[in-house]
């Protein structure tokens, strides 16, 4: 067992599509919620071999793209401070800001550093005893656990110049204050993989309960997805709306207790900006008064000034899953991903990226 | 950016571990998932193991997934 070749066996694949399309009598809009089923989608074909009684659309589950403009502002304020090293996952680099991206600060000069891990940032802390690292803490409950122990790595080892700039965000919460906007009718959810991994499948019983939505938690291989899908039609088909984990290999009901311990030891839920959608209660993360010492908004004084959105550029609706990439004037002419102009070109899991580098999409 | 890929177990010291990711040797963090073993495949996302991978569910998946092939074959 490899976990991932035998995940994408043609032969169980066609079983899968052929089933799907024996048992979808009713139509039904599904969510893909997270960014990395939207490639997976989009990699392999999956909605141009679904039935037409099935509609995708892809949600907010891109951390880059769901990134308030003014947090990425300050972030690059941050930037524009002698001492401090910025240290970021790569994704982040291209994305652009209300005046400028962190890759062009990097190229005026600005000490800019791709990380792998917030373990390669704690050792640059180590190694650069007279700077300030920076980590810039992006990322949804998948990641958010490893951010919580690298403050606790820094703490046991006694890491005084070791920051970070807290932008996470929670799920559940925000797919919350979609459904309750109503701009979007949904039938089906399938959940993030990863997310799960960490929190379980629990926390997304609110949906199927208040909503009536089925919920399926997928893994990210392309047999794991029609699996997904194939139990989204046998709920809707069978009338029922419950919490089903269709990658059990990955994700346990419970989720993993000693991240959500870490997460919860270091971080309390506050109020969050999301790109398009606004603020929604509880679905960011904050340091907790023991840790606020690693807290890089309140270690230095920046002033990063009123942000705003590029004009013409349709991200936010995008996220929201009310347009697609197609009713962009933008996409693929003024934006690209060489050229982006807004942060779902830029990440290699938004839906603009998926839909230009893949295409064939628009039909679907 | 969630994303986490398998990765075999095979030295374990103290809160890390070497581990092989398609043919090339990692070093990663065992923090948040402290009873992992050596031989043990676990999900590596950012350099951390964010869960242990269940070898077992993973076969029962499959052979689920393959009576489903079998079935659409015979039905043609």
């Amino acid at each position: 067992m490899k976990f991932v070749s035998e995940f994408r066996r043609s032969e169980l694949a066609e079983g899968l599509i052929s089933q799907i399309h024996r048992k979808s009598r009713t139509p039904a809009r599904f969510m893909e919620f997270c960014g990395g089923h939207t490639v997976t989608i989009f990699r392999y074909g999956i909605r141009q071999v679904l039935p037409r009684t099935l509609d995708m659309v892809s949600g907010p589950g891109c951390p880059i793209c769901v990134t308030a403009n003014a947090d990425l502002d300050k972030a690059i304020a941050l930037s524009q401070i002698p001492e401090v090293i910025i240290a970021t996952f790569g994704d982040m680099l291209k994305v652009p800001g209300s005046r400028s991206s962190l890759q062009e600060v990097k190229a005026d000069g600005a000490d800019v550093h791709t990380v792998y891990s917030t373990m390669d940032a704690l050792r640059m802390a180590e190694e650069n005893p007279t700077k300030s690292v920076v980590f810039l803490g992006i990322g949804f409950e998948t990641t958010a656990p490893t951010i919580a122990a690298s403050i606790l790595q820094a703490e046991e080892k006694g890491i005084g110049n070791y920051y970070v700039l807290s932008m996470h965000k929670l799920c559940p919460p925000v797919l919350r204050a979609i459904l309750d906007s109503g701009e979007v009718k949904l039938h089906g959810l399938i959940c993030p993989g990863h997310v799960s991994a960490i929190i379980g499948s629990h926390p997304w019983e609110f949906i199927a309960r208040d909503y009536g939505i089925p919920c399926v938690v997928s893994g990210f291989e392309p047999l794991d997805i029609l699996q997904c899908v194939d139990m989204l039609v046998d709920q809707i088909e069978n009338g029922e709306s419950r919490v089903e984990i269709a990658y059990r290999r990955g994700v346990h009901p419970e989720g993993n207790q000693q991240a959500l311990r870490l997460m919860e030891q270091v971080f309390e839920p506050c109020p969050t900006q999301w790109r398009g959608i606004g603020e929604v209660p509880d679905s960011g993360l904050k340091l907790r008064k023991k840790y606020q010492h690693f807290d890089a908004e309140l270690a230095f004084d920046i002033d990063p000034g009123p942000a705003y959105e590029p004009v013409g550029c349709i991200c936010g609706d995008i996220l929201r899953g009310v347009k697609t990439p197609a009713d962009c004037q933008l996409f693929g002419k003024a934006c690209t991903p060489e050229h982006p102009v807004g942060p779902c070109m830029v990440s290699s899991e938004g839906s603009c990226s998926a839909y230009y580098l893949y295409g064939g999409g628009f039909e679907g | 950016m969630c994303l986490a890929i398998p990765a075999l177990i095979k030295v374990i010291e103290d809160k890390e571990a070497e581990a092989e990711i398609g043919g090339i040797t990692r070093r990663i963090s065992l923090w948040l998932t402290p009873e992992a073993r050596v031989g043990d495949y676990v999900l590596v996302h950012t350099g951390y193991a964010i869960n242990i991978l269940d070898e077992e569910e993973a076969a029962e998946t499959l052979s689920l997934l393959e009576e489903i092939a079998g079935l659409a074959e015979e039905e043609g």
